[in-house]
């Protein structure tokens, strides 16, 4: 069961600033599963995530407490590499955030960055990526076209392959779907339920059926008293978590009560 | 019913409406008025002017010595504008780039704060206040460094007008830079690139046609710039291809000879036809610049 967890916080707490606005989270995230995080909008559902390829270093004064360890690595010890942390650890973001470049170049931008490959290499990645997020048969013949003429839903895969190609172990996804149609959500939710097979992924989301369908785990977060910093109130299976929560503000929250 | 009936309001809400937008149209109107009798001004010269010289002679002549035997040849003027301006872009764009890229992306909060205000007053500085600044400074240093007689010379040229393009170049490529979306930085970011990877894999080319139309437009001011150009380049209306040969630009020629001649002559209208060949230079140079600004205002 041990060897069973890819992601461990302990006493896990955030700043921005003086302000705290997460507070005493303790959570196993598990191997190649898929983990939701839901909770009412500016709870820092998104504020969590990004703590674990460390995109909050970016945000001037915000601050990390406890321990988040990945593989059993704390990954806000002095001698972690970023570089090498956010290769491990992709992330999906809200809007599909294509380079303004071919799709060719899209994909490969990430591989570039990390070691020396031939072209074949490259080749190959951009197929493999593009076959894993479901969007080679789309794109196949217009991998030189711009990246910015393809529809939102074929961007986001795109924005998938893209952090595939990269050949991370956890994939982080904000809300990887709440711009796009529902055919193309539909397509998402798929893909997200392959790739669990051999990611770890943990996705933030507002749709309550979409965390139900897609996610083996779920997290409640919730700031119960406006000023305090939001906790985790219950964490659990999915499937328990949607039919007999135990603790009655996941289910007010659930059942659409607030939030 | 009556509900949907003009109120009085409603009305006068109308007619200001109708007054605004008639005064913007009339607005536009004159400024495309004026800049045309200005260009019918320059044309009506020109064509007085080839029709009592030959327009090849013009166009292939090397000399210019309109006083002493009315000869009327363009290209020293031609030559002495664009070794100016090509030096001063030379020198200009690496380095206004650069800062720009440096203030844009690199640069802690705090410094871009002081450093924006100080580059944008600098581009409003009179060009006479530049060209006496050069004359004091860059033409004695010229002379000394390469052990010149003189220090009035198209390097001194272009180097004034590289620092008057400067603050353009800077501050619309910053603009460029600050133009492009923070996803996409956060997007490289995320994918183990590091702050200087993102920056010229990512955000440097995304702003590239903003750096260009910044380019061009720093590119407008210094073929218009007259006065600096005219108190240090030397004004010498030879052909010479050295930088450290004194030159006359065009501009520089129509400002220093327009006092001496006769209204309504050969050399007067002579004056006009160079005016209006820097007339069209430059609106090219500005129509392509715009092209490109709003290419990326697209993004
Ligand atoms: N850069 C920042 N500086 C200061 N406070 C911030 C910053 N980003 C977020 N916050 C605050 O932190 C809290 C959590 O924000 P976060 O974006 O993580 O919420 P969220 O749960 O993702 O919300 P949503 O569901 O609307 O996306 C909010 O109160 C927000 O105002
Ligand atoms: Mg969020």
């Amino acid at each position: 069961m041990k060897n069973n967890i890819k992601i461990q916080t302990r006493n896990y707490g955030f700043y921005y600033g003086n302000t705290k606005v997460l507070a005493d989270i303790d959570m196993d995230i598990l191997k190649n599963s898929t983990t939701a995080i839901i909770g009412p909008s500016g709870c820092g559902k998104s504020t969590f995530i990004r703590t674990f390829n460390r995109m909050n270093d970016l945000i001037v004064n915000a601050k990390v407490a406890g321990e988040i360890k990945i593989d059993g690595i704390d990954i806000y010890k002095d001698n972690i590499d970023v570089v090498d942390l956010r290769k491990k650890v992709g992330m999906v973001f809200q809007r599909p955030n294509p380079f303004p470049k071919t799709i060719y170049e899209n994909i490969v931008y990430g591989p570039r960055l990390h070691k020396r490959c031939t072209k074949q290499q490259l080749d190959n990645i951009v197929e493999v990526s593009l076959k894993k997020s479901a969007l080679w048969d789309e794109v196949k013949n217009k991998l030189r076209g711009s990246a910015m003429e393809l529809s939102g839903g074929q961007q986001q895969r795109l924005c998938i392959a893209r952090v595939l190609a990269v050949d991370p172990e956890i994939i982080l996804m904000d809300e990887p779907a709440s711009s796009l149609d529902p055919i193309s959500t539909q397509r998402i939710e798929d893909l997200i339920d392959e790739l669990k097979e051999n990611y770890t992924i943990i996705i933030v989301t507002h749709n309550m059926q979409q965390a139900a369908r897609v996610s083996q785990k779920t997290a409640f977060l919730l700031t119960e008293n406006i000023g305090e910093p939001a906790k985790l109130i219950e964490y659990d299976n999915t499937d328990k978590i949607f039919t007999n929560p135990s603790d009655k503000r996941t289910e007010n929250y659930i059942t659409g009560r607030f939030g | 019913m009556e509900k949907l009936k003009k109120s009085k309001k409603s009305k006068f809400r109308t007619f200001k409406a109708f007054l605004i937008s008639r005064f913007i149209f009339i607005n536009g109107i004159i400024s495309i008025v004026v800049l045309g009798l200005i260009l019918a001004f320059l044309v009506y010269n020109s064509i007085k002017f080839f029709s009592s010289y030959p327009f090849f002679s013009f166009i292939t002549g090397t000399r210019w010595s309109p006083t002493v035997n009315e000869k009327f040849g363009f290209v020293p003027l031609m030559v002495g504008s664009l070794e100016v301006a090509f030096g001063a872009i030379i020198i200009a764009v690496p380095f206004s780039v650069g800062v720009a890229i440096y203030i844009g992306e690199l640069a802690p909060r705090p410094v871009r704060e002081i450093l924006k205000p100080i580059i944008e007053v600098l581009a409003t500085l009179p060009s006479v206040v530049l060209g006496f600044i050069g004359l004091k400074t860059i033409v004695p240093f010229i002379k000394n460094f390469f052990n010149l007689s003189i220090g009035l010379t198209a390097l001194s040229g272009s180097i004034i007008l590289a620092f008057m393009s400067m603050p353009t170049i800077i501050s619309i490529s910053e603009d460029a830079i600050n133009a492009v979306p923070n996803r996409l930085r956060n997007a490289s970011l995320a994918l183990g690139a590091n702050k200087w990877e993102t920056t010229y894999k990512i955000v440097v080319p995304t702003a590239s046609s903003g750096i260009l139309a910044a380019i061009m437009l720093g590119l407008g001011r210094i073929i218009g710039e007259t006065m600096a150009v005219l108190m240090i380049t030397g004004n010498s209306p030879r052909i010479v291809f050295s930088w450290l040969q004194p030159v006359r630009t065009i501009t520089a020629t129509i400002a220093a000879e327009m006092g001496e001649t006769v209204q309504g002559g050969l050399h007067y209208s002579a004056l006009f036809a160079i005016g209006l060949i820097l007339f069209l230079v430059t609106f090219l140079i500005n129509f392509t610049s715009d092209r490109f600004v709003n290419r990326i205002r697209n993004l």
